[in-house]
């Protein structure tokens, strides 16, 4: 059967819709049918998936979302500028993070929505059996307290604003 | 190197013995970690990355997850066997050097103890990770988190009061933890609802990738879905909120199964049979077809369609038909013409001892 619109491709969809109460089916190539808006087999393997696969690869360079403002610095560490991080997506060691503080501070924000880690909190060997600093134990609470209220877990975030008080 | 050294070949995560394991083939979870100090790969020297290895391997040696671990020497290994290891699953293709023209650097290489392991000199100085079958967040990251611990108590590892754990690529700092799910989703694709899904999944923060990871491609209607953050959320959360959308992704799968089988359910008992038939009697079979049609009988096996093989015969035939597996097992290389015969050779011969 011929394309209903174009008359010149094989139809290989029924395209089924109530006007008016009444019901009226089209029969549509695949051409045709994507101009209709009307996702078909093929294109939804195709097309769309490959367009959100492409956008999902662009996401993964962080190094273009820091400004070139910045191009100059240097880590006095080993020796990467922040321009070498703007091009290859890669810090060059641990102190880079130290050297590029600020920039970095905001790029995290922008990945993930914060640069504030919460997660278990990790001690070197070697480091003494210090317990937790309380400047980071202060932020690992005043997040627990963030992520309690928006949670609407007040008992929780009650307790939270106490223990924070105790320790400032 | 010998592969028979790993008792289950790495992959006890095939057995199929895990929840949901029908839907779901394998849970993963890695920990990026650097040791303090040195540079990361991107401006590390030969040097720098053999004293991470060698620092690695000691420190595995005297630790209670890690020192019967059996180790791989990317370098000194031929390009075939670290195909093999890749296609397990064990190895990233950049740490095997498989990308074209490229080799292993000096100090690739990777620690294996049951279903844990370190890649040392990866894009980062250590990847964790944990392979687990069906899907089973909570005993893999309890295995890797006790790996991790071990691990840090005898190498210092890069971390920052405000950052957390300093990764070479910032997208990894933080937890510097990445959990994904292979999951199988024919139902979505048949229904057409899989774009929906996968575009809601960039809505709450989770990411989806192909069979092999970052930048691969989606084969067989098999997906890995895994957090995209890493950092401002505790493990336990970014788990636990991974660990909700697959609950509700399996849902939605299991949904548009049903709506499958009520209105067309003669056309998917014939599709699943067709693939079912194919795989037994093909004489050529490409690696993407078999893939394909592996898809199709997972999915009448699901639904009672088909009286058989077992899910472990199917996550089998996934690893085992892949190219270097199938030259290792024919003593042939990778390139070679007849592959698509040997494969369609193999895959019958398994699916005959199975029913016999």
């Amino acid at each position: 059967m011929l394309c209903d619109n174009c008359k010149e491709r094989d139809a290989i969809i029924n395209l089924t819709q109530v006007e008016h109460d009444s019901k009226v089916t089209l029969h549509l190539c695949e051409q045709c049918a994507q101009q209709k808006g009307v996702e078909t087999g093929g294109a939804v393997l195709k097309s769309p998936l490959g367009n959100f696969l492409g956008a999902v690869v662009k996401g993964t360079a962080p190094g273009a979302l820091v400004p070139a403002s910045g191009d100059g610095l240097r880590c006095p560490a080993c020796g990467s500028s922040l321009r070498d991080f703007r091009d290859s997506g890669r810090l060059g060691c641990d102190q880079c993070y130290v050297s590029f503080d600020s920039h970095l501070r905001d790029l995290l924000r922008r990945l993930h929505g914060s640069s504030q880690h919460v997660g278990e909190r990790y001690e070197a060997p070697g480091d003494g059996a210090a317990p937790d600093d309380p400047r980071s134990r202060l932020l690992e609470l005043k997040a627990q307290l963030r992520r309690a209220v928006e949670g609407e877990n007040f008992e929780l975030a009650a307790e939270l604003r106490d223990r924070i008080r105790v320790l400032e | 190197m010998d592969l028979s050294l790993l008792p289950d070949g790495g992959m006890r995560w095939l057995d199929a013995s895990g929840p949901k394991s029908t839907v779901v083939l394998s849970t993963r979870i890695r920990l990026a970690r650097n040791v303090r100090g040195i540079p990361f790969s991107q401006k590390a020297k030969d040097s720098d990355r053999t004293a991470v290895l060698e620092r690695v391997s000691e420190a595995a040696a005297s630790s209670e997850h890690l020192s019967a671990a059996v180790a791989f020497h990317l370098d000194e290994m031929e390009r075939p066997e670290r195909q093999l290891l890749h296609e397990r699953h064990l190895v990233s293709k950049e740490l095997a050097g498989l990308e074209r023209e490229a080799r292993p650097r000096p100090g690739a290489a990777l620690l294996v103890q049951d279903q844990v392991g370190v890649m040392v000199n990866e894009e980062d100085h250590l990847r964790l990770h944990g392979m687990w079958s069906g899907f089973d967040l909570e005993d893999a990251y309890g295995a890797v988190e006790a790996v991790d611990a071990d691990l840090g108590r005898l190498v210092p590892f890069a971390f920052h009061h405000e950052f957390g754990y300093l990764t070479s690529c910032p997208t990894n700092a933080g937890t510097g933890l990445r959990a994904s799910v292979l999951i199988h989703l024919p139902g979505l694709v048949l229904t057409k609802e899989i774009n929906k899904v996968l575009q809601g999944l960039s809505q709450v923060g989770l990411t989806f990738r192909g069979l092999y990871g970052e930048g691969s491609e989606v084969v067989g209607n098999f997906f890995q879905l895994s957090n995209q953050t890493t950092l401002g959320k505790t493990e336990d959360e970014l788990i636990d909120h991974l660990g909700k959308i697959v609950r509700q992704v399996v849902e939605y799968e299991e949904q548009a199964r049903d709506v499958l089988l009520r209105t067309a359910p003669e056309e998917v008992e014939d599709k699943t049979w067709r693939a079912y038939g194919l795989l037994k009697h093909a004489r050529r079979l490409s690696f993407e077809e078999t893939m394909n049609l592996l898809s199709g009988v997972r999915l009448g096996v699901g639904l009672n369609l088909l009286p058989g093989p077992g899910v472990y015969t199917l996550n089998k035939l996934l690893i085992y038909t892949q190219p270097a597996h199938l030259a290792a097992l024919d003593g042939r290389s990778t390139g070679d013409r007849e592959l698509p015969t040997v494969r369609a050779a193999f895959v019958r011969r398994l699916l005959e001892a199975e029913s016999s």
